[in-house]
């Protein structure tokens, strides 16, 4: 009966009776009631709820640290989930997008997260590509470019970020030249996730004068001659997820592929990034949750001085912290989630506040997950590491949480 | 044939990852705000039939659950996955505990009959119970053949080609429509329901 031949369902009975080594796969589908993701969910919801966290236990967590170890970017697994809808999760379902709102994306996000991080932020970040395309572009552009990206048979990357420009993207330079249908780019972008296997590049540039004004957002395609990449940047995490450089030398590109208006770039941009930010905080909140649940497992099981960890009233005390806190964030995101699809005023700052609460808290679960898992939780068998190391980037990106304080004060002072 | 009709019966079950405890009063396990989800072997017959109607072997698949309003939730399930119909046998919750292999046997017998059903698709057992016995007694109160233990079916105008997985080894044995065919592991692995079907059960 226990034979593990192909059919998911013999891998299921498998992992009840698995090792430390597994990750958090079976668990994570169990009651562990404060901290169920389902709860305040409806029926739809929890239903593709759970289909995500198969997805993630199945197709995911298996191979995470393979993907991590070997950096193997795991087209087939995403075009696998882009089957099921999760290519184009809040994109028009008239170019093959699911059309579902931002805290049905955040909660297939959370449960994706849980079987890799790093991959589910990739498949975020595509996400947020199609949808700018889908909401500013006409509708050439719509039908041209979004379903081969909703059904994950192209990638996408989203290029702001260049060398002299990070948190302060406004003053980026890659330029854009207007000559006859064509324009030409020159200038290059950094830390660009996807960059060398996407296929659709989305590069804000300037077409226009210093400010955000001056600033345009054009589809560069693979392939397009004066597009080149950089060499693949070796990273802490998210490795498997290729970055790279992405480099333009007079690069002609249609002014047919400049999405919205010339000086609309910078707005279409930050639009991407407010949902960019629920989705990457969502992720957070995976990883965290995994992690949560690791160390629970791990408490009952491992005996010192006689007794299971989970006896210790610290550790029972920095348990429950940690529970808390995952649940303080879930809460901000999904609340931020709402604000946004429902275009509300401080729908910017919340998901601001969202990711920076997110982000920092989900991190130092993972980390105290780490430390609660002793010498154990420092090997590359038992998969807490990875979601150490994997969500450490998401303080970082996106908007750093020092620019995600700039745009909370900015509300608070404003006149 | 095209005009066949699948009723596959699905049992809505402890969640296979929940680590199940005892009640207090030794009077069962703990259900109360416990996950629940489809029988694993249930998802393979739904699986089965829809795939069935897929290759146009089957007009129409129809999944059946028995219980209190919670089963809602796992019709909602087949259906996402691709049934066509789904029929909540309604059972008080204080009822809910006696209902066994027997009873819903009579249930699946009864709307079998009456949905003119040609092919009654089921888990091989329920992973709460084990019973392993209501497809059995289905069949005997249809009066139908049974192919039970299923890893391989195949539908050929109106016989059914069964590949059994049993003690000894496999065996095959040939069926006359109409039948009762229950799923073991090894006879497909299930699809993850897609987004657009999960909204269009709504």
């Amino acid at each position: 009966m226990l034979r593990l031949c192909g059919g998911r369902l013999a891998a299921q009975l498998g992992s009840l009776h698995g090792s430390l080594q597994k990750p958090a796969c079976g668990s994570v589908r169990g009651v562990l009631s404060c901290i169920d993701p389902s709860l305040g969910l409806n029926d739809v919801q929890k239903e593709f709820q759970k289909v995500a966290f198969d997805f993630a236990s199945r197709e995911m967590a298996p191979q995470m640290a393979e993907w991590d170890q070997k950096e193997l970017f795991p087209v087939e697994t995403m075009r696998k989930a882009a089957q099921l809808g999760f290519g184009g999760i809040y994109v028009r379902s008239d170019v093959g997008g699911s059309e579902l709102s931002r805290l049905d994306a955040s909660v297939i996000f959370e449960a994706l997260a849980t079987g890799c991080t790093s991959t589910t932020a990739y498949i975020s970040i595509h996400n947020m590509c199609v949808w700018m395309i889908d909401s500013f572009g006409n509708e050439e552009q719509r039908h041209k470019f979004c379903p081969p990206l909703c059904s994950m048979e192209k990638f996408a990357s989203y290029c702001l970020t260049e060398p002299g420009s990070g948190s302060d993207a406004v003053s980026l330079m890659t330029s854009a030249k207007q000559q006859g249908d064509n324009y030409i780019l020159n200038g290059s972008k950094a830390f660009i996730s996807g960059g060398g296997e996407s296929d659709i590049y989305i590069v804000m540039c300037r077409t226009g004068g210093p400010g955000p004004k001056g600033i345009s957002c054009l589809v560069v395609e693979k392939g397009t001659p004066g597009l080149s990449f950089g060499k693949k940047e070796k990273k802490v995490g998210w490795n498997s997820q290729p970055t790279r450089a992405v480099i333009l030398e007079d690069c002609a590109v249609p002014v047919a592929n400049r999405i919205g208006n010339e000086g609309q770039g910078f707005l279409i941009a930050m639009k991407g990034l407010n949902g960019g930010r629920i989705n990457v905080a969502s992720c957070s909140l995976g990883a965290a949750h995994a992690s949560v649940v690791l160390a629970r497992d791990h408490l009952i099981l491992r005996k010192q001085f006689g007794e299971p960890l989970a006896n210790n009233q610290y550790l029972q005390f920095k348990l429950a912290d940690m529970a808390t806190r995952l649940v303080a964030s879930r809460l901000m995101i999904r609340n931020a989630a709402v604000a946004l699809q429902e275009e509300r005023e401080d729908a910017v700052a919340l998901c601001s506040m969202a990711k920076l609460f997110a982000t920092d808290e989900c991190f130092t679960i993972c980390n105290q997950s780490l430390q609660m898992h002793g010498g154990y939780g420092y090997l590359k068998d038992y998969a807490v590491q990875q979601f150490v190391r994997d969500s450490r980037v998401h303080q970082i990106l996106e908007g750093s949480n020092e620019v995600m304080r700039m745009l909370i004060s900015r509300n608070l002072l404003q006149e | 044939m095209a005009e066949l009709r699948a009723l596959v019966g699905v049992k809505r079950v402890i969640d296979y990852a929940v680590k199940i405890r005892v009640k207090p009063d030794k009077t069962g396990v703990v259900t109360d705000g416990v996950k629940h989800s489809m029988n694993p072997f249930c998802e393979i017959a739904v699986e089965e039939a829809v795939r069935l109607k897929e290759k146009k072997l089957v007009k129409e698949v129809i999944a059946v659950s028995c219980g209190p309003k919670q089963c809602q939730e796992t019709l909602r399930t087949a259906l996402a996955m691709g049934a066509d119909r789904g029929i909540h046998v309604e059972v008080p919750e204080s009822e809910a505990e006696r209902l066994g292999p027997l009873q819903v046997s009579r249930v699946l017998t009864a709307l079998a009959q009456k949905e003119k059903a040609g092919l009654v698709l089921l888990g091989k057992q329920a992973i709460d119970d084990d019973c392993n016995q209501t497809g059995q007694m289905t069949a005997a109160m249809l009066d139908w053949p049974q192919g039970t233990f299923a890893s391989k079916l195949t539908l050929e105008g109106d016989k059914v080609t069964v590949e059994r997985e049993i003690d000894g080894g496999l065996e095959t044995i040939r069926l006359k429509l109409p039948a009762v065919v229950t799923a073991d592991l090894r006879l497909n692995e299930p699809r993850y329901a897609t987004l657009p079907n999960i909204m269009g059960t709504n």
